[in-house]
């Protein structure tokens, strides 16, 4: 009885969330026609999630690129020429690695910040001042970082494909035996438009979950320090999970 | 004015207002006094619109605000100012961007104008010129000070003062007292204040008002409240630890 009334709890609490997330959505969707107003406020979080974070983005793209020509060469031995080690490491990256690396990088970097800095405004009163000046803080707070994670998230993407590349590219060189030119004629023979464009818009719906998650879960701290601590945790959580999801929904649909 | 009537509002699962009336004249600094977690914050925050009552009316000048759109409570906010209890600085912005925040948002007035406000109401709360600092840099009575200021920078008709004198020292505490004061006379603004520190509440108030359980339990001029025979409100003017309060 008393697992069955925690499980009823947990989905009550679960369609409550649901339903919050899609009421700050919609008002998210509704102050978008605002956007000259917040110009500053976006480059600055353009600034702070793009700029800021290329360094980490690109120490983790170099060595996923890395690992990725050593793994598939492993596997090619004996079944696949080496020659086509570029084109496997090529679509491996546009795909799949650099869009869902760089987001959960980014997850944790910015989405946890995004989490802790709008929790630390909620339970100081700081929301609610901005609401008692009459500033929408979803026009003020919430778009900035939604625009801006939309628009980084795959300029960080690109980044990241590249260097994940030029990784691959290195070790095929120094470690696998591979000439420069075999390596990227079987790159070019194998890429397509459509794996660059589909992991961008992987990227694009990525940024989308790690801003709108880690705005949710800032406005809704409670309880002090402890309160700013547990969102920050839950909005790392949740973004990367549902960037898996969405990771899985999204290649069904262009790739399936 | 400002009438609260037959105010209730759950919290959490707890009945916290349970039948608040109340009416704030125009004009005039009306101060609440109650002990720690009877719900003063909780009331200031209703006549703002940033809690909805369960049941009951707010009016302000007339109009009902309690099925207020957003973007009339917006509308209506713009004649509000509020000194939070913490202050709630933007600790992102510096002292001069808080204090011009809502002016610039609202694009009331051309910059060179905003800064001349900014600094305008700066000096009114004696911080003339720390316009770049953050708050980070400020100690508790400078950062009242900037929320003061703040709350003061659209001339709002009202203001809502939450213990705006907590946690300072005694001087530092008068000197707000003064302030508020003030800019009572010289702005002719309608204050309603909230706190628990007796000596603030006879100097700056019109009239007091206790809240105690959820109720308004008594309410008069500072004289009056100091000589009510209610052994509730001598309990707490007087602060003692034992008294009807405690036992209830
Ligand atoms: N957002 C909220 N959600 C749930 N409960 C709340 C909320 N805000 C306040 N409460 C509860 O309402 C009650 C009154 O809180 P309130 O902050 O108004 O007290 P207060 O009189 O201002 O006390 P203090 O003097 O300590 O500031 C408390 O029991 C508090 O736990
Ligand atoms: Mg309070």
């Amino acid at each position: 009885m008393n697992l069955i009334s925690y499980l009823g709890y947990l989905v009550i609490r679960f369609i409550e969330h649901v339903g919050r997330l899609s009421i700050l959505i919609g008002q998210l969707v509704l102050s978008l026609h605002l956007f000259p107003k917040n110009l500053r406020l976006i480059s600055q979080q353009m600034l702070y999630m793009g700029v800021n974070s290329l360094p980490l983005v690109l120490f983790t793209s170099l060595f996923t690129g890395g690992v990725t020509a050593v793994q598939a060469a492993y596997q090619f031995r004996g079944i696949v020429p080496m020659t086509y080690l570029g084109g496997a490491v090529g679509k491996a990256v546009v795909i799949e690695l650099g869009p869902v690396l760089t987001a959960l990088v980014i997850a944790g970097r910015v989405g946890a910040s995004i989490a802790a800095e709008l929790g630390t405004m909620k339970v100081t009163e700081q929301i609610d001042a901005l609401e008692t000046m009459a500033i929408d803080p979803v026009r003020y707070l919430v778009m900035p970082r939604f625009i801006s994670g939309i628009v980084m998230l795959p300029v960080l993407t690109v980044f990241s494909n590249f260097i994940a590349i030029v990784g691959g590219l290195a070790v095929s060189v120094w470690f696998l035996d591979l000439t420069t030119y075999s390596f990227l004629n079987s790159l070019k023979m194998f890429f397509e438009l459509q794996d660059l464009f589909g992991g961008l818009l992987k990227s694009i719906a990525f940024g989308a979950i790690i801003s709108i998650i880690g705005c949710y879960n800032g406005f809704a701290t409670v309880g002090g320090a402890e309160g700013v601590g547990k969102s920050t945790t839950r909005a790392v959580v949740v973004s990367s999970i549902l960037i898996l999801l969405a990771d899985y929904g999204i290649a069904s649909l262009v790739f399936g | 004015m400002i009438e609260i009537i037959d105010l209730h509002k759950k919290l959490s699962g707890q009945t916290v207002l349970k039948g608040i009336d109340l009416v704030i004249n125009r004009g005039e600094t009306l101060t609440i006094i109650g002990r720690s977690g009877e719900g003063k914050s909780v009331l200031l925050k209703h006549i703002i619109g940033l809690f909805r009552p369960d049941s009951g009316n707010i009016r302000v000048d007339g109009e009902n605000i309690t099925r207020h759109k957003t973007s009339d409570l917006y509308r209506l906010r713009r004649r509000f100012g509020v000194l939070f209890q913490g202050s709630a600085l933007f600790d992102s912005l510096t002292v001069g961007e808080n204090v011009g925040l809502a002016l610039r948002e609202h694009k009331t007035f051309p910059e060179y104008e905003i800064r001349r406000i900014v600094a305008e109401k700066l000096a009114r709360v004696d911080l003339k010129g720390a316009e770049n600092k953050k708050p980070a840099e400020l100690s508790g009575g400078m950062k009242k000070r900037v929320g003061l200021a703040r709350a003061i920078a659209m001339s709002p008709e009202y203001i809502l003062y939450d213990e705006p004198t907590t946690g300072l020292d005694p001087i530092t505490a008068d000197s707000i007292n003064d302030l508020i004061i003030q800019l009572k006379t010289d702005l002719n603004i309608t204050s309603i204040a909230v706190t628990h520190d007796m000596a603030s509440a006879y100097k700056i108030s019109d009239r007091i008002a206790m809240l105690f359980d959820g109720r308004i339990i008594a309410i008069g001029t500072p004289e009056e409240i100091k000589n009510s025979d209610s052994e509730a409100v001598q309990q707490f003017v007087t602060g003692k630890a034992k008294g009807p309060i405690t036992d209830f």
